[in-house]
């Protein structure tokens, strides 16, 4: 089933047009994928992941969501209940003192009896393994740890679609772990369709699909290990490979009979059996 | 100058119930001309110490002297301290207010150096946007607003570095940037690195950044600094490092499990070192340490 679906989307942040944000964006995610979407500054991913639940309306094409097109202002609430959004500063998405309220927020604002919402808010917090911090104050936790009550927060009015922008950049690496195992487990545990917008080419590797925006449009699009494979494309829209790619591609210059590695544990792999061969 | 830090402790809500312990002891010693890193994960007081090093926390208890400048002493010029320790906040381009860069980048320098006229003040606005490597008659009138992402971070730093910091300090500076945006960025800092500012201190989570980077590197748990030393020399304590929840770089993820399988590699940590170490290796058909 389609969870996405852009036709020929075009977006500008200006009234009278030109300068697209996102230009002519045609692109399918179907239901239970793990996208990852790469892109430099200003590429237009943001844009992109705004478009998906109806935060910004196409100023040409139509973005449909589960078969709903975002414009169709009736149904903007039940897009948004399907389209949850994690953003890049968890600061600035805690509205309560306390976790569980921040976690409530959401099933009250879709007006849930009150027995649901606290069946909703165990539910969410034990997903992303915080429900010890039920009573906790989330000023006081560290970033990875509000990142996941951002998370339970968007998982408690059970989206079917979970959109991150840069969700991790502002996080240290454990957070960043933390993050990307939850999100990994709603992919694979809950069939959580996951958009992941990043800058960390690493994080794009645990996706299904990896899509590179330049200039608004859709550039590449494929298996990550496929993008990754063609290093100097993805350089000439100021993205670089993942560390250990760029080592393995170096050793391959240099003659060394190496396969593709991607990740440190393949890439030591690799070496281990060219070394070994002689 | 050197910075020399002793028994340096900080503790936040003193004598309150929610008192925390930021800093428990820190000694570390930076000497002048170091690119100089420092790690730990959120808590472990990293931000805390930075914080001391331009007066932004007064010391409570313990030993912190940058050059001749003793910051446990009451009478220490704070002000003059402040101007030749530059600090760049995490995200600091939405620190930016003035309606154009150069009202921006000036203001910090006003406030610093009252004698400057407005000629000397423009003259000293001018190389420090174009040592960050933007084109003065381009940005001057622009409003810092309407920049791109890695421009309005360069206005950032050309603010702080416009009163020549001897000691510029950065937190997470290459945070949220694109790859290619990283990479400019780290360029950058090596190319003001020993001029224009004689010793630069980062702080970041991103290890493979620090191997590639830093002359020396101090990691921070608990409050206190458990390392210290060149990136190679704390890199290849990697078991110790993940004990602490931290990461590693790639190379030494990749040398590690080498190791296990009895592939000894001796490196620095740097891509291209690590590159030309397995290249040597090759040849000897991965010789082992007990042949």
């Amino acid at each position: 089933m389609e969870a996405v679906h852009f036709d020929n989307v075009r977006y500008s942040y200006r009234e009278e047009g030109g300068e697209y944000a996102v230009n002519g964006v045609t692109l399918t995610v179907r239901e239970g994928e793990f996208v990852a979407v790469l892109g430099r500054n200003g590429s237009g991913k943001s844009t992109l992941a705004k478009l998906i639940n109806a935060l910004l309306e196409p100023t040409s094409g139509t973005v449909t969501v589960f078969g709903m097109d975002t414009l169709d202002e009736k149904k903007t609430f039940e897009i948004r209940k399907n389209a949850g959004m994690v953003f890049q500063n968890p600061d600035n998405q805690t509205v309560a003192s306390i976790v569980e309220d921040d976690v409530a927020f959401g099933p009250e604002n879709i007006g849930l009896p009150r027995e649901e919402i606290g069946k909703r808010i165990d539910f969410a917090l034990k997903a992303v393994g915080m429900e010890q911090f039920r009573h906790a104050t989330p000023s006081r936790l560290s970033g990875g740890q509000k990142q996941r009550i951002a998370i339970a927060g968007v998982l408690a009015i059970l989206p079917k679609i979970m959109i991150l922008d840069e969700s991790t950049a502002m996080l240290d690496p454990k957070g960043r772990r933390e993050v990307m195992e939850v999100v990994r487990r709603l992919n694979k545990e809950q069939g959580m369709t996951v958009i992941l917008i990043t800058h960390f080419m690493e994080e794009a590797l645990q996706a299904d699909r990896a899509i590179v925006m330049h200039n608004g449009e859709v550039v590449m699009d494929g298996a990550p290990e496929e993008i990754f494979a063609r290093s100097e494309e993805l350089e000439s829209y100021n993205l670089t490979l993942p560390r250990a790619a760029y080592i393995c591609k170096k050793l391959q210059e240099a003659g060394m009979s190496v396969g593709n590695a991607f990740t440190a544990e393949e890439l030591a792999e690799e070496i281990c059996g060219s070394l070994q061969k002689g | 100058m050197r910075i020399v830090a002793k028994g340096l402790k900080y503790v936040y809500n003193p004598k309150s119930p929610f008192a925390s312990t930021a800093l428990d002891g820190v000694d570390i010693e930076i000497k002048e001309g170091e690119f100089f890193g420092i790690i730990g994960h959120t808590g472990s007081g990293k931000s805390t110490f930075v914080q001391h090093l331009n007066a932004l926390l007064k010391v409570s208890e313990g030993y912190l002297k940058i050059g001749e400048y003793d910051l446990a002493e009451k009478k220490c010029n704070f002000l003059e301290l402040r101007s030749k320790v530059g600090m760049v906040f995490q995200y600091p381009e939405y620190q930016l207010f003035a309606e154009t860069v150069e009202k921006d980048v000036a203001f910090g320098l006003k406030n610093f150096r009252k004698e400057l006229n407005e000629e000397e003040t423009r003259a000293a606005v001018k190389e420090a946007l174009e040592t960050v490597g933007l084109d003065w008659n381009a940005v001057k009138d622009a409003s810092p607003f309407e920049l791109s992402g890695g421009q309005k971070r360069r206005v950032a730093i050309a603010g702080v570095i416009v009163t020549k910091p001897e000691i510029l300090i950065l937190d997470e500076p290459a945070a949220g940037l694109d790859p290619l945006g990283k990479k400019e960025l780290m360029e950058l800092l090596h190319s003001i690195h020993g001029g224009w500012c004689k010793t630069i201190v980062i702080v970041s989570h991103d290890m493979d950044e620090i191997a590639e980077n830093c002359t020396r590197a101090a990691v921070f748990s608990a409050g206190k600094v458990v390392m210290e030393g060149k990136p190679s020399e704390i890199f290849s304590r990697a078991d110790e490092l993940l004990s602490l929840g931290l990461d590693i770089p790639v190379t030494a993820k990749c040398a590690r499990i080498l190791q296990s399988r009895g592939i000894k590699i001796g490196t620095d940590f740097t891509c291209d070192d690590f590159v030309k170490q397995v290249l040597a290796l090759r040849g000897k058909g991965g010789e082992r340490d007990d042949e």
